[in-house]
């Protein structure tokens, strides 16, 4: 029992044991994802599964419990690898770098993703019937001080940190020696500094 | 290419220790060992069991869900009592405390009843563990009305349903009949709050499964569960030896069966005729070895006590 997508027909759905983390399912009207699924079968009884799921639109977490053998539809959710082009202000505008068809993510789809673009980086786009509604940036960005104080001379070993923001709006922790116009590398997903990158 | 075992050495070890020690255990008791099919052409009605088809035959034949029936065939010819290191199968079910082929010890105790299958149990998880180990027994009423202040022999269903999806938010409790409802208590809010090794027995009559029921309180049937800090351990009867009771019990599983769409199995003559014969009383339980260990070793899932998962 896989359950596949039938594109203009009845909706596709999964059932229980099709569950796994990463799975896109309809929830009250919303695409979600499963974070965390639990099988609880209690001696002979009705089995349940037990799920952590993330509605994709607001991003909040929330516990289900389905009793095993129910069904869900499947969301027409897909993650794409898209480069990042520009924003015009209101939108930020994606590339598929195999089709080159161009997609336009919102303020919502981009959410906190924003800070990291940096025009020519991939990054995984959440499509949600045909359209953005999550942006991924990579796990490691590349980046150029854009303003920090001035660097203590010298201080390369250790010691403190400061704020420095980057060409992108991010502001993260860096060590004290390090100048406007210099390159750092970034982890996205904590937002820490993790090393100085030669030009 | 991942080809290294899901357990490590010193888990593997741990089972070949431990089955050395139950097999001395049962010699020493005077129960024999024996060994019966894992592949067979009946399987068990139970609603709640899925089994795994075997391709390949001119009739159906079934991976065993459990050794019981080929056993309680064994115990009608008066072989006394008798264990068995086997392995079932039930499809569909996979999970942290889940694999679909999984070990089992199962046994049956000529002339004991449930409580004394108990005691038995005790000393023998006590030969096995490493530490020192307390057991507390409970009625599942109790439980109840411990945990969640629920009378269920007074509870509606309406009023049961509104327990559900107080203590469950996010499930569709309106949907559940009477078992399914005590059933996601049990296992979702009661069986987290459980520490240590604990029998839960007298279980309602509506999950009696293959239990006699108690003489002196008939709302209630002689069955048992062992847990561990909430996980299920071992499942055990006073058997139920009333050929026509189980004959009744079968049909209804197989109208339930039918009612939910589930595939129908012929239901196991051979048992029957076997009962027919005359089954000496006798208790019986089946232990689950994989997350036995799990619990003497400390371990958080089935997969770090398995060979292999594939």
């Amino acid at each position: 029992m896989i359950g596949v997508f039938s594109i203009g027909t009845e909706m596709a759905s999964y059932s229980t044991n099709e569950f796994r983390s990463g799975l896109k399912i309809m929830l009250d009207g919303d695409p979600c994802a499963i974070i965390e699924n639990e099988f609880v079968k209690p001696g002979k009884g009705q089995a349940f599964n037990r799920v952590k799921i993330r509605n994709l639109k607001t991003g909040r977490v929330l516990d289900k419990t389905f009793k095993s053998g129910d069904s869900v539809d499947a969301a027409d959710v897909v993650d794409t690898e898209m480069q990042y082009l520009y924003n015009d202000g209101e939108f930020w505008h994606f590339m598929d770098p195999q089709s080159y068809e161009q997609q336009a993510a919102d303020a919502n789809a981009v959410g906190d993703a924003r800070q990291w673009l940096k025009a020519q980086d991939n990054c995984e786009v959440t499509l949600y019937n045909g359209s953005p509604i999550g942006v991924t940036p990579p796990n490691f960005v590349e980046l150029e001080i854009s303003d920090t104080d001035p660097g203590l001379k010298g201080d390369t070993a250790q010691g403190g940190t400061k704020p420095a923001t980057l060409e992108t709006g991010a502001v993260v922790k860096v060590p004290l020696f390090l100048e406007i116009g210099e390159l750092v590398k970034v982890d996205t997903r904590s937002g820490e500094y993790m090393s100085r990158v030669k030009k | 290419m991942n080809w290294q075992p899901s357990a490590n050495l010193q888990v593997i070890r741990e089972r070949a220790r431990i089955y050395r020690q139950i097999r001395s255990f049962f010699n020493n008791r005077g129960c024999l060992e024996v060994e019966t099919p894992v592949l067979a052409s009946t399987t068990n009605t139970d609603v709640q069991v899925s089994t795994i088809e075997v391709p390949g035959f001119d009739i159906p034949f079934y991976l065993q869900t459990s050794p019981e029936f080929a056993m309680k065939r064994l115990l009608a010819v008066g072989c006394g009592s008798i264990f068995q290191i086997s392995h079932a199968f039930r499809q569909g079910e996979t999970g942290r405390l889940h694999h679909p082929e999984f070990s089992l010890l199962e046994w049956y105790r000529t002339g004991y009843d449930y409580q004394q299958l108990m005691d038995e149990m005790e000393l023998l998880i006590t030969t096995l563990s490493l530490h020192q180990c307390s057991f507390t027994r409970i009625t599942y009423k109790a439980l109840f009305k411990e945990v969640m202040n629920l009378v269920v022999d007074e509870v509606a269903l309406p009023e049961l349903r509104n327990h559900c999806a107080k203590s469950v938010p996010g499930t569709k409790a309106e949907e559940y009949d009477f078992d399914q409802c005590l059933d996601l208590l049990l296992g979702v809010v009661i069986a987290p709050t459980m520490r240590g090794y604990q029998f839960v027995y007298d279980y309602p009559l509506s999950q009696a499964a293959l239990a006699r029921v108690r003489e002196d309180d008939n709302s209630v049937a002689e069955r048992f569960e062992l847990f561990f800090d909430g996980i299920e351990l071992a499942n055990g009867f006073s058997e139920l030896t009333d050929a026509d009771e189980q004959r009744a019990r079968f049909e209804q599983d197989s109208a339930a069966r039918a009612q939910k769409g589930l595939p129908q199995y012929a239901i196991d003559e051979r048992l029957l005729a076997a009962l027919e014969s005359g089954l000496d009383d006798c208790a019986g339980v089946a232990l689950g070895l994989d997350r036995l260990l799990m619990v003497l070793l400390e371990l958080d899932s089935i997969d770090q006590v398995l060979a292999f998962t594939d």
